[in-house]
């Protein structure tokens, strides 16, 4: 046999590949007409988007933007556009945005809520991304009194005290040996502080104009009640999901009971608890501030499904990790703190995401208990004669802010996971 | 519905016992400001301008009340407040006086334990169906399609009606008024039902108000009024002889204009007593003499707070109908000041 068989001694130069791969021809073979039913599924939904945008564009675009009531909306876009066209009256947004955004709020003090939202950004960075200096943490903690005395106003030095009260606390029991002894210092700090603080009043004036929760609405009112719902149902929601895990009785008993009660009620039951009965069984003449009442009912709405989330990822942990912690003598705390919530929060990321998109989407049910968020005022502002009758535009607007915050939250949850995968590797 | 009933029955009754005897009129000089519950949003009753001042039908009767007490029409704070949560609103003090187009039953009254001071709007259930639906009476409706708020009385009426007359016809439960428009709107029913004041306001939404006719038939009795709770007279009172005060002023011709003028002294001797310039009405009522003036020129008379808001000529366009004085031919009658 003589060397009848080819052998190539060097490597053909790379060819670039043919045409129908490359380019926009060749993603759309691949992705858009890959089969016969992708094509198909392909030519349907383009139709589809055709369809709605030509039914939808014409009317987003042919509108008014300057008029001062719907009839007058309609002369104009049929001036401009001829008899019979149907255009959207964008007036209205221009007219009422502020409403829709900040409620009734002085207008002059719109500067508070918007300085109030620019410092929660600020305050949540640290938390929500590592690469923040880790000092910024303080801010955050003291962010929640800052916000609530800019948003409500009255004298600072509530808040103040209160804030002094916890630094007290803190900085008393690292003397303190015992963890019992430790709060009690801090529960004893913050007391004393808070009761001072009536006579720094006297003393020496210190405030910014109070505003009455029933001037606040619109999305003010939802990301308030949102944001504060978020905020204390994670730590709660873990504290639940732990002493439902936890081996000692008393405590999964209550833990079990108020998470299988909260669950088992509507939201909507429980706003109608806190609007209506709640200040039935106070004393009267006491007045417990209605947005109070609404954020304190959606947190523990929120609290008692995210406890039951956070179980779902500490169920999930292998037995060995548990067992790995005991073998490293940590306590309880400890174990919890650095080996098992660090793990069970990862798994739970996208429960928890989208409990909280869920809750603040939940905050448009305060319309039903007379709170004029959002869709509560939509209803107020057709009410005006000059405006009765608009409904798209209205609830369009309101669509896009609610998408664009929970947009941002998903997004989020998504960069997160991408990061702790990796950092995982 | 049914829980909701009983729940603001629980929450009146607990409130009667508790709370019975607190002189309203003293917590609201304490506070300052009168706290009034309105509907969130109502066409030609109650809603917020865009510098979120309320104003309306039923606002115009708390400025008038603010001002007796007051003498400033802008002294009363609004809580806007749904059809489910007016009641205990009422029965928790929350609020000092309801003025949300309540219709006046006698279980609200008796067994919710309410005191309704008087009738600001007759109004009553209608039907309104487009006109190329070539319909001209409701007896004509038989098997027609009805877009109807659920949880309302309008409901039962309907239920009523229909059944009485022999007719069979098919419901298309809604939960808001938007929400009803735009499915009447897009021949999603072939009828609305609501009250006609609703159905007029509605109607001057469309773009061609023309081809809706609103049809003949009132299927209910439907006396809205302002209500305040059981167990305070002195307070319950006071509203219900300011709601006389506007109507009187209607009919004795005293205007927002001319009632300052007229305190000082007229030929009639029962606008004297009303304005103060004659007797002691102020005094035996526990307000200040002139507090009738102020309620007049606070958002005017009767008459004129009605054309204001919801009269011919603005967008609702409401005949008097029912509504005129009774010298007129209306419903609307005060006793006399005397």
């Amino acid at each position: 046999m003589d060397g009848t068989t080819f052998v190539r001694k060097e490597i053909l130069a790379a060819q670039s590949p043919p045409t129908s791969e490359i380019g926009i021809g060749g993603w759309a073979r691949e992705n858009l007409f890959g089969s016969v039913f992708n094509s198909v599924m392909t030519v349907l939904s383009a139709t589809a988007v055709v369809l709605f945008l030509a039914e939808s564009l014409p009317w987003i675009l042919q509108s008014s933007w300057t008029a001062n009531s719907l009839s007058e909306c309609r002369e104009r876009i049929s001036d401009r556009y001829g008899e019979g066209v149907h255009g959207a009256c964008w007036s209205v947004i221009r007219e009422r945005y502020l409403q829709m955004l900040f409620g009734f709020y002085p207008s002059e003090l719109y500067w508070r809520p918007i300085l109030t939202f620019v410092l929660l950004l600020g305050a949540l960075s640290p938390v929500l991304f590592p690469s923040i200096p880790r000092i910024l943490l303080v801010f955050s903690a003291v962010y929640p009194f800052v916000g609530y005395w800019l948003l409500w106003g009255g004298s600072i030095w509530g808040p103040f005290s209160i804030v002094a009260g916890f630094a007290i606390g803190i900085f008393a029991g690292q003397h303190v040996k015992y963890r019992i002894a430790m709060i009690a210092v801090l529960i004893l700090s913050v007391y004393l502080c808070f009761r001072i603080s009536g006579y720094l009043q006297t003393a020496a004036p210190v405030g910014i104009e109070p505003i009455e929760s029933a001037q606040m609405g619109g999305f003010l009112l939802s990301v308030t009640i949102g944001t504060t719902g978020i905020v204390l149902s994670l730590p709660i929601g873990i504290l639940l999901a732990l002493g439902r895990t936890s081996d000692l009785l008393i405590v999964k008993a209550i833990c079990v009971g108020f998470i299988e009660f909260i669950r088992g009620v509507p939201l909507i039951t429980l706003l109608f608890v806190a609007s209506t009965l709640l200040n039935l069984f106070m004393p009267p003449g006491t007045n417990f501030d209605l947005i109070l009442r609404v954020v304190i009912m959606v947190t523990l709405f929120a609290s008692a499904y995210m406890a039951e989330v956070i179980r779902g990822g500490l169920a999930a942990l292998p037995r060995g990790q548990y067992e790995a912690a005991d073998a490293l003598g940590l306590d309880y705390w400890k174990s919890i703190r650095l080996v098992i919530l660090p793990q069970a929060l990862k798994i739970s990321i996208p429960g928890i995401v989208s409990t909280f998109i869920g809750l603040f989407k939940d905050t448009t049910l305060v319309s039903i208990i007379g709170l004029l968020d959002p869709l509560g005022l939509s209803t107020s502002i057709r009410a005006d004669s000059d405006w009765n009758g608009i409904v798209w535009e209205l609830y369009g607007f309101v669509a896009l802010m609610f998408f664009i915050f929970c947009f941002a939250m998903s997004r989020y949850s998504m960069y997160l996971e991408r990061k702790l995968e990796i950092s995982n590797h | 519905m049914k829980r909701l009933y009983l729940l603001a029955a629980a929450a009146a009754l607990g409130l009667s016992t508790g709370g019975a005897g607190a002189a309203t009129l003293d917590d609201v000089m304490a506070k300052g400001h009168l706290q009034c519950g309105v509907n969130t949003g109502l066409v030609g009753f109650a809603a917020p301008d865009e510098n979120g001042v309320w104003e309306g039908f039923d606002v115009a009767y708390c400025r008038a009340l603010a001002a007796a007490i007051f003498g400033d029409p802008m002294a009363v704070k609004f809580t806007p407040v749904t059809g489910k949560t007016r009641f205990t609103a009422l029965a928790s003090g929350e609020i000092d006086v309801l003025s949300r187009n309540t219709t006046w039953t006698f279980s609200r009254d008796v067994d919710l334990k309410q005191t309704f001071v008087g009738i600001n709007y007759y109004d009553g259930q209608g039907f309104m169906a487009k006109k190329s639906l070539g319909v001209g009476s409701a007896t004509e409706l038989n098997g027609a399609s009805v877009c109807i708020q659920t949880g309302t009385t309008t409901e039962l009426n309907l239920a009523d009606y229909f059944r009485s007359n022999g007719m069979e016809y098919d419901p298309i439960p809604i939960e808001t008024n938007a929400e009803a428009k735009e499915l009447f709107f897009a021949d999603a029913c072939d009828v609305y039902t609501t009250d006609r004041s609703g159905l007029a306001a509605t109607r001057a939404s469309h773009e061609d108000p023309d081809s809706l006719v609103v049809l003949p038939e009132i299927i209910s009795k439907e006396p809205l009024g302002p209500l305040v709770s059981h167990g305070d007279d002195q307070w319950a009172d006071i509203a219900r002889w300011v709601l006389n005060a506007l109507i009187s002023a209607e009919e004795l011709g005293v205007t927002a204009d001319n009632a300052m003028e007229m305190a000082a002294g007229t030929n009639n001797p029962e606008i004297n007593r009303m304005l103060g310039s004659e007797g002691n009405f102020g005094e035996m009522i526990g307000l200040s003499a002139d507090w009738a003036v102020h309620a007049i020129m606070a958002r005017g008379n009767y008459a004129e707070i009605f054309e204001r808001n919801i009269g011919v000529n603005t967008p609702i366009g409401l005949e008097r109908g029912a509504n005129a004085i009774w010298s007129d031919g209306g419903l609307v009658y005060s006793p006399p000041f005397r």
